[in-house]
């Protein structure tokens, strides 16, 4: 079977000042139809750059892609031309930003931000939807994310939700064109340990729920063991470990990874 | 609702803040040195007629007092007689501030209308040729004093080129008498009078040139700092990942949030416009307000310069309270909290 997202031999680097410093180094991975993937690392090792790089974001120059294949659903989204890079993006293939606080632009209400960004979508792909039908879908998918009241939230402005309910908005807007894979930055960590526990049950029964693809981005284990069933270990531009991720845990083999699981924090108190 | 409750609270401040300048400004005309009454009459007069006319002015009664009858006066709209012109303060300032408000209208306008898309090219082309050429106008346009550049365009486009006028505000051969709203380029276009309109606006055209240079190279400067910090945001980059298209991104999701410093800095700039205003219609020979109140200062006419002040103050606070309108309208964050982060 092929994975709907097969990164092969990815290499990029960035030139600052004249410094061209090499940020991935032959990264590898694959996300097949439906499964539900982590990528882990400390700040620094790369995740941000590898999403980035799937998602066609990139800011180019400083980051200059030096080599490999990115795979989507057989094409290789390197050497597609713009427009029909276009097309997937934000719609086959979307993001759940980072932060709740500063993805959301303030000056607009949450339903003006959705409906633009589908309207665009809509229009990528040469979908006709009414501006009525365009709002039925937002607040649709406002709902899919248990926001209880989504005419509301759709005519509120970001300062007027607190974090959790920003963070669902990102996950709405990710979801808003009906994506096959779905990468994931991170959600919550700007969150309280509960309402991010919340919000990662959230992603996962909607994924599961809709058999999506989830590339799950992020350097907390826990979160890891809880979202995905296969790792991926990254360390300084490297995949250094990848496998199920109950062996991972289990059986580390390299002293990166066990470093990684010896820094989530218990409950006892002790470790080792 | 919250948005009302938003103006109401602006507006108190702003009464507030008169009230305050009220205060300021009458304590400073009476502690410079110097006597109104004896600057008036002249060396020549005597002691008993220099009393009399202290007297008369109220002078000689406590400051508190004086004070009130100010202020009692400011009330009703009524800024006492001047000792230089001997005319009432009222009127000599209806007379001359029609065309202060429309040098100053006019600057602003072209500051904020030529500031703001200069400063958004400048972004766009971050370190590529635009952004040099918009920032050596804006530091250019800084360190040029008002008056070298009113000299200059009057020598260039007045003398040398000789293709605009560079004194007044109508040639004198044209008789027109704006008694609409006081401004010649609107009362002319009521009147359909429109060899009359062009006019003025020639007329208008190097004054604000030169009041209005410094001030649209600070606004270009601060849409530019404004765009560029926007544009890292990360809801700018969500936006791209999701597809929405670079123009709208550029003057959507970009300009709106960015908008409200070139504003607030429009507010401010206000004050040394005003200022700069006085040497520039100094210069044109502009009939306005701020020629006026330099020769009430230089006079020591105290009615005149308490009323020049408090009109130029009540202009600033209401200018800066229709930009807090404006960047409560521009920004939901100002108007549901009051302030922003």
């Amino acid at each position: 079977m092929t994975a709907l997202l097969s990164v092969q031999n990815l290499s990029v680097s960035f030139t600052t000042y004249g410094r061209r410093i090499e940020v991935l180094k032959s990264v590898s991975l694959d996300v097949p139809e439906g499964a539900q993937i982590a990528l882990v690392g400390e700040s620094g090792s790369g995740k941000s750059v590898t999403m980035k790089t799937i998602m066609g974001i990139l800011p180019q120059p400083p980051a200059k892609i030096d080599g490999g294949a990115i795979f989507f659903d057989g094409r290789d989204l390197l050497t597609l031309p713009e427009r029909e890079r276009l097309k997937l993006r934000g719609t086959a293939m979307s993001m759940v930003f980072q932060d709740p606080m500063s993805s959301l632009n303030p000056v607009f209400t949450i339903y003006d931000q959705l409906g633009t960004i589908l309207k665009y979508a809509d229009r990528r792909l040469g979908r006709n939807r009414s501006g009525k039908e365009r709002k039925a879908r937002v607040l649709d998918v406002l709902a899919q994310v248990r926001m209880r009241d989504p005419e509301r939230v759709a005519a509120s402005f970001p300062i007027m939700l607190s974090g959790g309910m920003r963070q669902r908005v990102l996950i709405a807007m990710a979801l808003l064109s009906e994506p096959r894979l779905l990468i994931a930055d991170e959600p919550g960590t700007a969150l309280d340990v509960t309402t991010q526990a919340q919000i990662l049950k959230l992603l996962k029964d909607l994924v599961t729920e809709k058999g999506l693809a989830l590339l799950m981005i992020t350097h907390n284990l826990g979160v890891v063991r809880e979202t995905s069933g296969y790792t991926y270990v990254m360390n300084k531009g490297e995949i250094v470990e990848h496998g199920p991720t109950a062996g991972i845990f289990e059986a580390p083999k390299e002293a990166y990874t066990r470093d990684l699981i010896a820094a989530v924090p218990r409950l006892t108190g002790r470790d080792q | 609702m919250e948005f009302l409750g938003f103006l109401v609270r602006r507006l108190l401040w702003s009464l507030l803040v008169l009230f305050g300048l009220s205060i300021v400004i009458f304590t400073i005309a009476r502690i410079v040195p110097g006597d109104p009454a004896r600057m008036a009459l002249g060396p020549t007069a005597s002691a008993e007629q220099v009393a009399d006319l202290q007297e008369k002015l109220g002078l000689n009664k406590p400051m508190v007092e004086q004070y009130g009858l100010f202020l009692t006066g400011l009330t009703q709209g009524e800024l006492g007689r001047s000792l230089l012109t001997e005319q009432s303060v009222n009127s000599d300032i209806r007379k001359t501030f029609p065309a202060t408000l429309e040098l100053v209208i006019s600057t602003i306008l072209f500051a904020f209308v030529l500031g703001v898309p200069l400063g958004v090219a400048a972004a766009r082309w971050k370190d590529r040729w635009p952004d040099t050429l918009v920032r050596a106008i804006a530091i250019f346009s800084a360190v040029l004093p008002a008056f070298f550049l009113a000299l200059l365009l009057q020598i260039l486009a007045g003398y040398v080129l000789n293709i605009l006028p560079t004194t007044g505000r109508l040639p004198a051969s044209m008789s027109f008498d704006a008694d609409i709203t006081g401004l010649i380029l609107i009362d002319s276009l009521l009147r359909g009078r429109f060899d009359v309109m062009g006019e003025a606006a020639r007329h208008l055209l190097l004054p604000t040139l030169a009041l209005g240079l410094a001030t649209m190279g600070q606004i270009a400067r601060i849409t530019r700092a404004s765009m560029i910090d926007v544009s890292r945001q990360d809801y700018i980059e969500a936006a791209r990942a999701f597809g929405v298209p670079d123009r709208l991104r550029m003057f959507k999701y970009m300009l709106r949030p960015a908008f409200v410093p070139p504003l607030t800095i429009t507010g401010l700039e206000f004050a040394s416009l005003i200022g700069n205003a006085f040497v520039v219609e100094l210069i044109f020979s502009w009939p306005g307000m701020a020629s006026y109140g330099i020769r009430a200062i230089v006079q020591k006419d105290l009615n005149a310069i308490m009323g020049v002040v408090m009109v130029s103050g009540a202009f600033f606070v209401f200018v800066n309270l229709m930009i807090d309108v404006l960047v409560g309208v521009v920004d939901p964050r100002v108007r549901i909290r009051g302030s922003r982060t």
